[in-house]
């Protein structure tokens, strides 16, 4: 048994992380962590993803502080309809005399739920099936990868419509049909990965223990499949973003008054000529939004996979 | 290898081939029962009575009745499966509730349009999207890859439509460059006869060559915006393949023997970057097939996206599993076309099957 190491203070504490002969396997796990946030840190466009995620996280947080104006009861329907971009209105006001800038600032809450939320249901899903598949192999593989190549055989978007269209529109079916049309990949790289685990030792020794499948699949093959799954998702967190948005902006998504960017921007198309802010705030929204989730993927693949970087 | 032993080997890598590319089709035909299914289930989870939506909601309970028999809901799912299954492949994709008429009818007039626009997007994407990654591949780091870089970042982060919509504004309405939504204006629409239902090959056989024009300044915004994200795609790729083939080998030993740096990067290097960049394109084909359903409904263009979303917004069931089901029959289509076309055109591939 290793002995605690002393509390670090102030600059040791960055020799004790860097320390190449870690005491304990919390120093080393900390020390590995320090380093790729090293390497992240020297890489400046996925700084700036990280900045533009944090920014939407803490104004999602803090949408009735920043929100200058209530996002669903408009002002004066005389005086205050599609106003320009001012002052007072940041980004001007739409047809209903709303002002765009608040809007805006609570539809970030709609969009991280829809990120959070697909990424909560997909993992799991496609960690089942790809763990499954890869273990058992044989016919219970053949299977499943079978199931999955079907529904990697429809478009995501068309498939997530058609979902849509048959249990309803609305925010949350949009989730469920998002989520249904994106674990295939993961279930995919799930059962790469158990594929080079499923024979090696450890796991013959817990066999040879009496351990049933599920309990060796579970506590033993989905731990390690787990990092480059999520890695995984994170990069298709901007391409999540892009399926709602069009499901909103064809009127499959989140319902008006809801302010989702994407039924925001369809909604702006009747004023495109005249008042171009109305659709354009909104998108500009979405493309920053997914801007930033490209860009730390892109860092996040550099640091956690040095073969891809080039 | 003696004399004997090489026709036997030849015939037996043909035979190899053959038997690669028969798995390959009965994984595809796999694939097309499994999106059946999916169609089948997506229809039976729609909320509305099926047998309401025939008879209407005032309809005596014997007429309900027969109906109900008619449609075969009385049986077990797995025969209504089949019966789904032998509509299907008898080309019965059920009546459209909006038009009137047969889906696949529908779908048969629309899918030109579509066609059309989705063929030369990806055109425009190849043909500006494969010289500019070779550019970028050579000069790393120089004035072509950053470009290759911010076009790639801004096609994965834009939604289509958005920048369908930001390209209306300046190029129609602000700078008059091309026309406005719509596949042709009203006064050109009866100068000549959609034969083929590609217009621009239309008006160019019957020699209506202002009705070309005028098709062709339709066209240009949403082609060049679909060209746009398909030359993303296509040119990150041609960019990452030329990287690998540049590193080889065979590379150092032309150069060793002379041979001139152009004729090394455009005929050695991307004959061999070209049998995967085959696959890459018709991905990007398939993308655009999607992107369209987006753009169409922003540029009123009458083709497959946008009859998919008229139908979705007044839940025309048959119509929206009829366009899901053909897309999806396309993507394996498409996909099995470049797996083949893969296995003939690398020799590594086909030894290997």
């Amino acid at each position: 048994m290793t002995v605690a190491p002393p509390a670090p203070h102030g600059a040791s504490r960055r020799e004790w992380l860097l320390s190449e002969q870690p005491a304990s396997r919390r120093q080393a796990r900390l020390g590995q962590a320090y380093r790729t946030w090293l390497a992240f840190r020297a890489n400046p466009l996925a700084m700036v993803g990280l900045a533009i995620i944090v920014v939407l996280i803490l104004v999602a947080i803090f949408a009735n502080l920043i929100a200058p104006y209530d996002p669903l009861i408009g002002g004066d329907l005389r005086t205050e309809r599609l106003l320009a971009p001012s002052l007072d209105h940041l980004m001007g006001t739409d047809d209903q005399a709303r002002d765009i800038f608040s809007r805006l600032v609570h539809g970030s809450r709609l969009t991280l739920m829809v990120v959070a939320l697909v990424a909560v249901i997909a993992t799991p899903i496609g960690l089942a099936v790809g763990t499954t598949a890869g273990y058992f192999g044989g016919w219970v593989d053949t299977v499943l990868m079978r199931v999955t190549d079907v529904f990697l055989a429809f478009p995501r978007l068309i498939l997530a419509l058609a979902f849509v269209a048959a249990l309803g529109p609305g925010i949350e079916n949009a989730i469920i049909a998002i989520a249904i049309t994106s674990w295939p990949p993961y279930a995919r790289l799930a059962r790469a990965e158990t594929m080079t685990i499923r024979d090696s030792d450890y796991i013959s020794a817990i066999r040879l223990q009496g351990a049933s499948a599920p309990r060796i699949i579970w506590g033993h093959v989905v731990p390690l499949c787990t990092s480059s799954v999520i890695v995984r998702v994170t990069f298709d967190m901007a391409g999540i973003i892009l399926t709602a948005a069009g499901l909103g902006f064809i009127g499959l998504g989140a319902q008006p008054p809801q302010p989702e960017w994407g039924a925001m921007i369809a909604a702006g198309r009747r004023f495109l000529i005249d008042q171009w802010w109305v659709a354009t705030m909104p998108g500009l929204a979405i493309f920053t939004v997914s801007l930033g989730f490209n860009f730390l993927g892109d860092g996040l693949r550099d640091v956690l996979d040095p073969k891809a970087a080039k | 290898m003696t004399r004997q032993g090489r026709p036997r080997a030849l015939a037996s890598r043909s035979g190899a081939f053959a038997w690669g590319a028969a798995k390959v089709l009965a994984t595809a035909f796999v694939t097309f029962l499994g999106l059946l299914l999916v169609t089948f289930v997506i229809g039976r989870l729609v909320p509305v009575d099926p047998v309401l939506a025939v008879v209407g909601d005032r309809a005596p309970a014997s007429t309900y009745q027969r109906v109900y028999l008619e449609l075969g809901l009385d049986k077990p799912l797995y025969t209504q499966f089949w019966m789904y299954l032998t509509d299907i492949f008898r080309g019965d994709f059920g009546e459209s509730v909006l038009t009137k008429r047969p889906v696949l009818q529908d779908i048969a007039r629309v899918f030109p349009a579509t066609l059309e626009l989705a063929t030369s997007g990806v055109l425009i994407g190849t043909l500006l999207g494969i010289p500019l990654g070779v550019l970028a591949a050579v000069r790393q780091g120089g004035i072509s890859d950053q470009i290759v870089r911010v076009i790639g970042l801004i096609g994965y982060s834009a939604p289509i439509f958005w920048l369908a919509l930001l390209g209306l504004l300046v190029f129609y309405a602000n700078l008059g460059w091309v026309s406005g939504p719509g596949r042709v204006d009203i006064s050109y629409e009866y100068d000549f006869t959609a034969t083929t239902g590609i217009l621009l090959l239309d008006t160019a056989m019957q020699g209506r060559w202002g009705a070309f024009g005028n098709v062709f300044s339709h066209l240009a915004l949403p082609a060049s915006l679909l060209g746009y994200f398909s030359m993303a795609y296509i040119s990150r790729m041609t960019r990452s393949f030329m990287l690998t083939e540049m590193a080889q080998e065979y590379v150092i030993a032309a150069r060793v023997k002379g041979v001139p740096e152009w004729r090394i990067i455009w005929i050695h290097a991307l004959k061999n970057a070209a049998v995967p960049l085959i696959t890459v394109i018709v991905l990007s084909y398939m993308n655009l097939l999607e992107g369209s359903v987006l753009t169409e409904t922003v540029f009123a263009w009458p083709g497959l996206g946008m009859y998919l979303t008229n139908s979705l917004q007044n839940a025309d069931m048959n119509a929206v599993l009829g366009c899901t089901l053909l897309i999806g029959t396309s993507f394996v289509a498409l996909n099995l076309i470049s797996d083949l076309l893969y296995r003939l055109l690398d020799p590594r591939v086909r030894r290997r099957a």
